[in-house]
């Protein structure tokens, strides 16, 4: 499909795709600041070296995969756009936008979906694991859910997914496809993999809550790309969602504070940071078919939920450090069949929830998707977590977990706060100032301690 | 000779400071340190999760001081460091053997 390029159009998906970027190291100092110290960079490289896999993924098959000829609304010819290269003369357009422009917007998606998994296995992965993890979850597990829900026919390839297409469900930015389909892996995940040792016995605390509102801070600044990049068109209905961006965690934050303030007493600023993430969850697939005020309540909804949601794992006893189920999957259902209650026939979509006089069409088709992007990726995440523990491993040894993942995976530690000093001396470098000149030969100073 | 050691609350270092300075000690030694008493602890919540945290921060003050001063000073930095309430620390006294000013190699009653 060759239609006239708008430029307009163009550089606003181009600025979103950027937008949606950084939200993949935002999401590291969001991670990285809720785990203890001796895991924080373990935390943030799992999130960093998700771009490289996955971007490389992507051009490799990934793109194709989500957004390829369909193969019965399953999945896309998966060697259509080999390395993007047909993509690179002038000629290829999606609506008003170069090719390259929208497979870039969404290899985007495709990282942070993956980035965002690793949440739920914090702190006691092997680093080895979650490279073969980021790839095999991107190849079996969020392209195709990408192809149901993002590929509309004729918008790459002459058909697309079932979800969009024959099942017409609304999913403006990956309620589904990202959300639910991350916290149900996170589930399975965490489940496969067992709790971090000392899990609900020893105190496990954020040990930098300055990175995580920092990291929230970043998200949201991307998520305008991410949801309003999604109207691939910069006008009233990319405003519209905008606004619905801005207002839903607004609204999901105050919610998630009073219900805190009212059960433990205190407004925490972990509390703030976690309710406009979870605003931004639930207004994820709703953003382009609710109007404001729509937004205000499924973002009220989604904070309240979700801030009673995160403690669940305590009492079910599966370590999802991070709260993928309790923040993305219950804050991803919330949106998603939020758009069966609140969609506004107003909006672009054109869609008419039950309390716009739309009957309970809307709200089954929006629970059918999750309940298939949900079972597909926690049944697909089980089988994937299952094969990589007998084959690579998937965890790390329990004395190198104790001692902190990150000196074990990486030979680093995030912060180095101590006044003593270092030297080295003979290539051993040591937490003395030491001067060779003044050591024998066989100092025992100078075995390594 | 005694070394005085006193634990405080960290936000009463600056009176304890002032008022030892107001009593003419020249020198003090601090450090940041943990612990618990009887207040054992403070309670922590990150969303929803109660932890209940052993040992909070203090500062322990080390004041070197004649046998005839001691019980002056260790008077001065009470009265310094009391709020009143649980966790205001404490402070003890113990004979130190000798002293070294390590500039000029003065010894124990010159060297405070």
């Amino acid at each position: 499909m060759v239609l006239q390029i708008n430029s307009g159009d163009t550089a606003w998906l181009l600025t979103s795709a950027a937008l949606v970027l950084l939200m993949t190291p935002g999401l590291a100092f969001f991670y990285g600041g809720m785990v203890r110290s001796k895991g924080v960079l373990n935390m943030m490289m799992m999130s960093f070296i998700s771009i490289g896999t996955v971007g490389v993924s992507w051009a490799v098959v990934g793109y194709s995969e989500a957004f390829g000829n369909s193969v019965h609304g399953v999945i896309g010819n998966p060697f259509q756009f080999a390395f993007l290269d047909s993509l690179v003369s002038g000629d290829p357009s999606v609506g008003t936008v170069p090719a390259l422009a929208f497979a870039a917007f969404q290899g985007c998606f495709a990282i942070i979906a993956v980035a965002l998994l690793s949440g739920a296995i914090a702190e006691r992965v092997s680093f080895r694991a979650w490279i073969w993890l980021s790839v095999l979850w991107l190849v079996l597990v969020y392209a195709p859910l990408a192809h149901w829900v993002f590929a509309s026919d004729g918008l790459t390839a002459a058909s697309g997914g079932w979800i969009v297409n024959r099942l017409h469900a609304v999913d403006l930015a990956g309620g589904t496809a990202i959300e639910v389909a991350c916290g149900a892996a996170g589930l399975a995940l965490a489940i496969v993999l067992g709790p971090r040792v000392g899990f609900g016995s020893t105190p496990m605390r954020p040990h930098n809550m300055t990175l995580v509102m920092l990291g929230a801070g970043l998200l949201w600044f991307g998520w305008f790309g991410f949801n309003s990049g999604s109207a691939l068109a910069s006008g009233t209905w990319a405003a519209l969602i905008w606004v619905n961006t801005l207002l839903s965690p607004c609204a999901a934050m105050l919610a998630w504070l009073v219900l805190e303030k009212r059960r433990d007493g205190h407004p925490t600023s972990l509390g703030a940071a976690s309710g406009i993430v979870a605003g931004l969850v639930a207004i994820t697939p709703s953003g382009g078919s609710v109007s404001p005020l729509g937004a205000l309540l499924i973002g009220a909804l989604a904070g309240a939920v979700c801030a009673w949601a995160v403690s669940w794992k305590y009492v079910l006893g599966f370590d999802d450090s991070l709260d993928l189920v309790g923040v993305h999957l219950v804050g991803g259902v919330i949106g998603t069949l939020g758009v069966g209650l609140l969609a506004d026939p107003r909006t672009a979509s054109k869609v008419a929830g039950l309390f716009y006089g739309g009957g309970v069409h809307q709200l089954w088709r929006q629970l059918v998707a999750v309940l298939a992007v949900g079972a597909f990726s926690f049944g697909m995440t089980w089988l994937i977590a299952t094969a990589l523990s007998r084959t690579v491993g998937l965890r790390v040894p329990m004395q190198a977990e104790v001692s902190g993942v990150d000196l074990a995976e990486h030979s680093e530690v995030g912060y180095d706060l101590t006044p003593v000093q270092h030297s080295t001396y003979r290539r051993v470098r040591h937490t003395l100032l030491l001067d060779p000149a003044q050591l024998p030969a066989s100092s025992p100073q100078e075995t390594r301690t | 000779m005694k070394l005085v050691t006193a634990i405080v609350q960290p936000e009463k270092l600056e009176d304890v400071q002032r008022a030892l300075v107001g009593h003419g000690v020249s020198g003090i030694t601090i450090t940041e340190v943990s612990g618990y008493g009887r207040q054992r602890g403070h309670v922590e919540v990150y969303r929803g999760a109660e932890f209940t945290i052993d040992f909070i921060f203090k500062v322990k003050i080390e004041v070197l001081v004649d046998d005839s001063a001691c019980d002056a000073l260790v008077g001065v930095i009470a009265d310094s460091c009391r709020t009143g309430t649980v966790g205001d620390g404490k402070i003890w006294v113990v004979d130190v053997d000798s002293v070294v000013r390590v500039r000029t190699g003065e010894r124990d009653h010159a060297a405070i």
